[in-house]
């Protein structure tokens, strides 16, 4: 049986033991359920968890570990002389999977028996013409073929294994926790138990990514190091990578047009979505909110290619030929202002709409009591209600800024792809994410440091993006001592 | 409503200016009609306190005087409230403008995030009301030496005026009110939020207050009403139903209805 199928025979059995647990607390309490510890449906998920619980387990750990452990029993078993200098134990690895996996596939349809496979040598015309007549190749050295038949030999016994005993495992489950079912029985603690490592994991899980995250970029990122000096790419001004050797790989280039793009749209986008926010919350007649809300709203549901493609197709050569052209700063359609004004029309609704509800969470205690006193609506805003929002409003203004420093689509069709450090902002540059992107596409050799580099730029984000949100933390901090 | 007139021509007799003079005041929340047919006159220098069940509209009353109800899209009102000889309601007349004459304060006590000193100094800074720092010290100083608070904090003029206890923030939002020196001083439950010794406190602080203002007060308290008010107007079900002196309307009321709330029948 393949993993999927035991899993969801583990669940048939699952629901069996939910339905059997909950009838034998019922009889158990001989008709009365108040003399249960618990409701009968706790006695049902208990008996389910019990059941599916140490069998999914082991199912998970096992198919984890089984490739490892095959992997490593079948490379013992390949010759080393069949090792040639041309091929690596991995590549020859790759091969019998691939064999393996082509053998498989002829059982599965039928075009050569089970036991065919297993004596299959390549001295045997008649079987590897039946299979070259499928279309199935089967490799030409017979080490590697013996390795592929040892290979699935493991796979086939270890699937039969794991089947054999997540089954026994989960009939075990299901009779042990139906033989404890008795009045006096705390089903409801085990499930509630149950259910808050459920939760926890959940969490942990997420945290265990960012972890992992992280860490997979730092080693690539010293890797990257050990091969590059690092002075050079934190302090280097020219990016000219080439694969043939001799790159550049200087970040400053990089990281200027980044920091140019990100300012341009937030000077656009923070002024303007701060408005619209207290015009919505402090102005606007329920009905006009109830209309103008959601229409900003969509402007966060565009994808951000669809705001490239409007960079690159209206508002590049549109400041090109209305303004850049004619003020004599240069005739590239790709320009920094260009990506960051279409960068700013993308952040409008994130400040807009988290502003909005920071706005609304003011206590309109506060509003009362400035207006009371004689202010008008707009030196209630300047004077009472900004600064009370002033911690939150500086959080949707840095959120907007992580997301403005990681926006790539929009820089790519906007600003181009050329790397330099200019004042200009009618010219074109590029940013750190679509140099990512460019390193990393295309066939490529992890060894080099051209794409290597793509690890380190995605390291110095992630370090940009985690110093601002320590940043906005420690203002949020600050103000939330002064304001609340 | 022949015993609420009968009550209103003796106050006259009393000899004090009316400030606020309010003719068939009606009130509407969308379908609801809140206040209805009120009259009334408001005396200069006075304590008036409003009183009756919840929901019987004294609040919804208040803020109509200084047009608060205006920030609330559904409430319409109609009829005369008269200041001074000039109609409240009338176009020509600025709420921002009236609500700088008409001053208020609310139930729960409301300080801006903001230091003591920049709380007080909010009115005076928005009207203008000082040309320098120092005479912008001395409003601050008197408004809540008013207030009673001036020794409390005056050591801490630059700390949050959230920091304050509830007693002490109350009074700092009289200070604020007090210090933009307004003709008429709204109070809508001002100690409903406080405790016994706080209460104290302000109302100690609104007998001192009648000196320079008119206020008016809405309490839930018989006794508090009792104590700091000279006159009393009692609402019941959007009516005004009786008003008259504090002691008339506590010792002899005219209208059963006053009666069987004040000796706690209804509300």
């Amino acid at each position: 049986m393949s993993p999927f199928w035991i899993m969801v025979t583990i669940l048939a059995l699952a629901l069996v033991g939910y339905i059997l647990g909950r009838r034998r607390a019922g009889s158990s309490a001989a008709g009365d359920i108040r003399k249960l510890h618990s409701r009968p449906t706790y006695y049902g998920w208990n008996t389910a968890i019990w059941t599916a619980l140490p069998s999914l387990l082991l199912l998970l750990v096992w198919v984890l570990a089984q490739p490892l452990i095959v992997d490593r029993a079948v490379n013992g078993n390949i010759p080393d002389s069949a090792v040639s200098d041309s091929q690596t134990r991995g590549q020859i690895m790759s091969e019998v999977q691939g064999t393996a996996f082509e053998l498989g596939r002829a059982v599965n349809e039928g075009i050569v028996s089970q036991s065919e496979a297993r004596a299959l040598s390549l001295d045997d015309a008649a079987t590897t013409e039946k299979l070259a007549a499928a279309g199935i190749e089967i490799t030409p050295s017979a080490p590697v073929l013996e390795a592929a038949k040892d290979y699935r030999a493991f796979n086939l016994n270890a699937s039969r294994a794991l089947t054999g005993a997540a089954l026994v495992l989960a009939l075990a489950g299901l009779a042990w926790s139906l033989s404890q079912i008795k009045p006096g029985y705390r089903a409801r603690n085990i499930v509630e138990s149950f259910v808050r490592g459920f939760l926890i994991l959940c969490s942990l899980l997420a945290i265990a990514t960012t972890v992992g995250i992280v860490l997979s970029l730092v080693f690539e990122s010293i890797r990257f190091f050990q091969l590059y000096p690092w002075q050079d790419f934190f302090f280097g001004t020219e990016w000219t990578p080439s694969f043939g050797g001799g790159s550049k790989l200087g970040m400053l280039p990089l990281l200027w047009g980044t920091l140019y793009i990100s300012l341009i749209a937030l000077l656009f986008a923070v002024p303007i979505g701060l408005f619209a926010a207290i015009y919505m919350s402090e102005y606007a007649t329920p009905r006009v909110r109830g209309f103008v809300k959601p229409v900003i709203e969509v402007l966060a549901g565009i994808p951000t290619i669809v705001y490239g493609l409007f960079a690159l197709v209206t508002v590049g050569p549109l400041i090109r030929d209305w303004i850049a052209a004619p003020a004599g700063f240069g005739n590239s359609a790709s320009s920094v202002m260009t990506a960051g004004l279409v960068m700013g029309i993308m952040l409008i609704p994130f400040v807009s709409s988290l502003s909005d509800d920071i706005i609304n969470a003011v206590p309109q205690s506060l509003r009362d009591g400035s207006l009371g006193l004689g202010s008008t609506p707009s030196e209630t805003v300047r004077n009472v209600i900004l600064p009370a929002a002033l911690p939150g409003i500086v959080g949707a203004i840095l959120l907007a800024a992580s997301r403005a420093i990681g926006e790539t689509m929009i820089v790519v069709l906007g600003a181009g792809a050329m790397a330099r450090i200019s004042g200009n902002p009618f010219d074109a540059m590029t940013t750190i994410t679509v140099k990512i992107v460019g390193q990393l596409t295309g066939d490529n050799d992890f060894a080099s440091p051209e794409t290597l580099v793509a690890f380190a730029l995605g390291l110095t984000l992630f370090v940009m993006t985690l110093a601002l949100n320590i940043v906005a933390l420690v203002i949020v901090r600050k103000y939330r001592e002064q304001y609340e | 409503m022949n015993d609420m007139r009968l009550a209103e021509r003796t106050v006259d007799t009393q000899g004090k200016p009316i400030k606020f003079s309010c003719r068939d005041v009606q009130v509407y929340y969308g379908d609801k009609h809140a206040i209805k047919d009120v009259n009334v006159d408001l005396e200069d220098k006075t304590v008036t306190a409003f009183i009756g069940p919840s929901g019987c509209g004294k609040s919804t009353f208040l803020r109509c005087l200084n047009r608060m109800n205006d920030t609330i899209d559904i409430a319409r009102i109609e009829g005369k409230m008269i200041l001074d000889g000039e109609d409240i309601y009338d176009r020509r007349v600025d709420p921002v403008q009236l609500r700088a004459r008409v001053g208020m304060v609310f139930e729960k006590p409301n300080p801006f995030p903001k230091s003591i000193y920049d709380n007080v100094a909010y009115g005076p800074r928005i009207h203008g009301l000082s040309r320098n720092k120092a005479e912008l010290d001395g409003i601050v100083e008197k408004a809540l030496r008013g207030a009673a608070l001036w020794n409390e904090v005056k050591d801490r003029l630059n700390e949050t005026g959230t920091g304050l206890s509830g007693g002490q923030q109350q009074r700092l939002c009289i200070a604020r009110a007090v210090a933009t020196s307004p003709e008429v001083l709204l109070m809508d439950e001002p100690c409903s939020a406080l405790d016994p010794i706080a209460t104290s406190q302000v109302e100690e602080l609104i007998d001192q207050l009648r000196e320079e203002f008119s206020v008016v007060i809405v309490t839930h308290s018989m006794q508090q009403a009792a104590r700091v008010s000279q006159k009393t107007a009692f609402f019941h079900l959007g009516n005004l139903v009786e008003y008259g002196t504090t002691d008339d309307i506590f010792t002899n009321p005219q209208d059963p209805r006053t009666e069987s709330y004040i000796s706690g029948k209804i509300g």
